[in-house]
């Protein structure tokens, strides 16, 4: 019996690991007949899904190797509790932030909820137009990158953002953000932050897709971006978007 | 850990309301607050010179080659903080190479190579070229030798050359006023054409950098030449000193009206900005803003100016308000460039919620860099003025007499 299961552990170990093995030759073989011309990348966020657990936050900085300091996110969860007295407080929920976890007495809330923060990708992005060596481009499948090895370090686009998206990081000495997770996007991976979500109040997808969870998502929802009247044209959708949100 | 990141956690306890995570870090420190103050300063001080060429203003002929001197020393060194406040300052140069045309920061390569090359080394060789031949011809050594080269070794000091010389500088003066306008223009626009940032956001912002750029650039030379003058033992030309505390009230008196027009306007629209914008203004920035750039830098020296036209003092009581009101002046606009650069990050883009900005002491960001960056184009200018001396006693004398 001994061996016989020696044997079935034996197996199953072998099984899990080629298919984990598999798994992680695929995330880094380059994307072999990927085609950006052929998608456009867009992303929808249910408000009224997230439970502010934080989880896309740390799996975002695990996955692009954002500094762990509460200063520099590519992704961030802000909390807005609408009290009765119509004032309203806002916070990032970080658990390396105390004040993050303060709570409110029920009595005193008219509303509460949860808005994931990222990278709006905008159709006309402020941070592309002043760049100014170019190290901040739109891909075809319209995802904002930074070239670190042209990035000269000026910080200008981080003043042009009008979300906050941009930051610099201290260990490259260049511009940073959201990359949708170009990384795995290109090789038909979701982004990181969209992957660990337990409730699925992001969704990812191709805009021009008709039949995607993305589509459906802007088939079925009122959808509001942030800051329409800057005309950047996010390709970030919110649905149940409060006007409190900025 | 990383010192910047370390400070950031300093800045973290300041915080008021809430502001977007990334947001703590000011970015644009006190460099940033340099680098459009000298710019400003070079522009003023050449539209200065370019009174007497352009406009035949006689009055400021003794002021003329000091004010294109002063305005090189500073456009040397003007590049300076910018590039010292690059995360990659290697790279600099692709803004040259590869500059992106939709950025207004990517214009200034061109700007500042334009301005340097093509109006100030040109106009200041053609106003010398005749002197340093001159000069070299009676020299020995070393200074012959750098004479000799400045001069790019022309030797020709006949009537028909000068005339030329004279004709070249005119030429080169028109060019040079809008270019001057456009220098610091830009610099305006750079901060005018964030759409994402309120407090910058203004089609005026281009206009009252221009302003308060000649302001601070004729309110340096006038204390360039109040100082220079009796070291060099010599008599303060007052026709000259009233002539451009003239021009200066006059320029304050715009760049005020300016300032005043922008403040309104934006009370008056009270868009959805105002409420954190009147909090920075009324926390952040009351010393800053209030007391030293409007009150001190602004209202005090046009008072002073405004008794010194109305009442008769003496001269010396003249010189000494004039002396008291550019130094003010001065002061005013570097807290006027303060309040756009470090004023436009305080406040969140959320609306919500202001940060704190603390200027390191040390470090290539800090206050003794800040120091160096600011006496640096000093040093420039007195070695500028030692290779090229500025004084050209034939006119000071003569203008004094005729006005005596």
């Amino acid at each position: 019996m001994k061996r016989r299961k020696f044997i079935e552990k034996s197996l199953t170990l072998l099984a899990q690991a080629s298919v984990l093995g598999g798994i992680f030759r695929n995330a880094n073989a380059e994307p072999k007949d990927y085609d950006a011309s052929k998608h456009y990348y867009g992303m929808g966020i249910q408000i009224n899904k997230c439970i502010g657990c934080g989880k896309c936050v740390e799996a975002c900085k695990e996955e692009n190797n954002v500094p762990k300091e509460p200063f520099f996110f590519r992704t961030w969860v802000e909390r807005y509790v609408i009290k009765k007295d119509n004032s309203v407080v806002v916070q990032n929920i970080d658990s390396r932030i105390e004040r993050s976890l303060e709570v409110f007495a029920e009595k005193d809330t008219l509303r509460s909820f949860f808005v994931p923060k990222l990278c709006n990708q905008c159709e006309n992005p402020p941070c592309v137009q002043v760049c100014p060596v170019g190290a901040t481009f739109k891909t075809a499948d319209g995802v904002i990158l930074v070239d670190a090895n042209r990035c000269i370090g000026c910080r200008y686009c981080i003043q042009a953002c009008p979300y906050g998206a941009r930051y610099l990081n201290p260990e490259t000495g260049t511009a940073d953000k959201c990359t949708f997770c170009y990384h795995r996007i290109t090789k038909g991976l979701l982004p990181a932050c969209v992957e660990v979500c337990p409730t699925q109040a992001r969704i990812f997808g191709d805009v021009k897709s008709n039949a995607s969870p993305l589509a459906r998502f802007r088939r079925m929802n009122k959808l509001h971006v942030l800051k329409p009247s800057l005309n950047t044209e996010p390709k970030v959708a919110y649905a149940d978007l409060d006007g409190e949100v900025r | 850990m990383n010192p910047v990141t370390q400070g950031l956690y300093e800045s973290l306890k300041q915080v008021t309301g809430y502001i977007y995570p990334n947001e703590i870090e000011v970015h644009w420190g006190i460099l940033v607050v340099v680098y459009p103050y000298l710019t400003g300063l070079v522009a003023g001080a050449f539209i200065l010179a370019s009174l007497v060429k352009v406009f035949n203003v006689k009055e400021l002929q003794p002021v003329y080659r000091l004010s294109l001197l002063t305005a090189l020393a500073f456009i040397i060194i003007a590049p300076l903080p910018l590039l010292l406040h690059l995360g990659h300052p290697e790279r600099s140069y692709e803004i040259f190479l590869t500059p992106n045309f939709t950025s207004a920061m990517a214009m200034f390569g061109f700007v500042y190579a334009w301005y340097l090359m093509v109006v100030l080394l040109l106009e200041i060789w053609f106003t010398y070229r005749r002197d340093i031949i001159i000069w070299s011809q009676g020299e020995k050594s070393v200074m012959r030798w750098i004479h000799k080269t400045i001069s790019l070794f022309s030797t020709d000091t006949s009537e028909k050359s000068v005339e030329f010389d004279k004709k070249a500088v005119k030429a080169i003066t028109i060019i040079g006023i809008p270019s001057a306008f456009l220098l610091h223009g830009y610099v305006g626009f750079i901060f005018g054409s964030i759409k994402a940032n309120p407090w910058w956001s203004s089609v005026l912002m281009p206009i009252v950098f221009l302003f308060s750029a000649i302001v601070s650039g004729i309110a340096l030379v006038i204390l360039l030449y109040m100082i220079l003058t009796p070291l060099r033992g010599e008599k303060i030309v007052s026709a000259c000193l009233d002539k451009m505390a003239s021009y200066l009230f006059y320029a304050v008196i715009v760049d005020f009206s300016l300032e005043l027009l922008d403040f309104i306007h934006r009370l008056y629209e009270s868009e959805e900005s105002i409420k954190i914008l009147s909090e920075l203004v009324l926390n952040k920035l009351f010393i800053s803003l209030g007391i030293i750039q409007v009150m001190l830098g602004m209202l005090l020296p046009l008072g002073i100016m405004i008794c010194i036209k109305l009442f008769r003092f003496n001269e010396e009581l003249r010189k000494l308000l004039y002396f008291v009101s550019v130094i003010l002046i001065q002061l005013g606009i570097f807290a006027t460039r303060w309040n756009v650069v470090i004023g436009g990050q305080m406040f969140s883009k959320s609306f919500r919620g202001l940060t704190a900005y603390k200027m390191e002491l040390t470090g290539f960001e800090g206050f003794f860099m800040t120091l160096v960056l600011l006496i640096l184009p000093f040093i420039v200018l007195s070695v500028l003025i030692k290779i090229l001396p500025p004084w050209d006693r034939s006119v000071e004398q003569s203008l004094g007499e005729k006005i005596a």
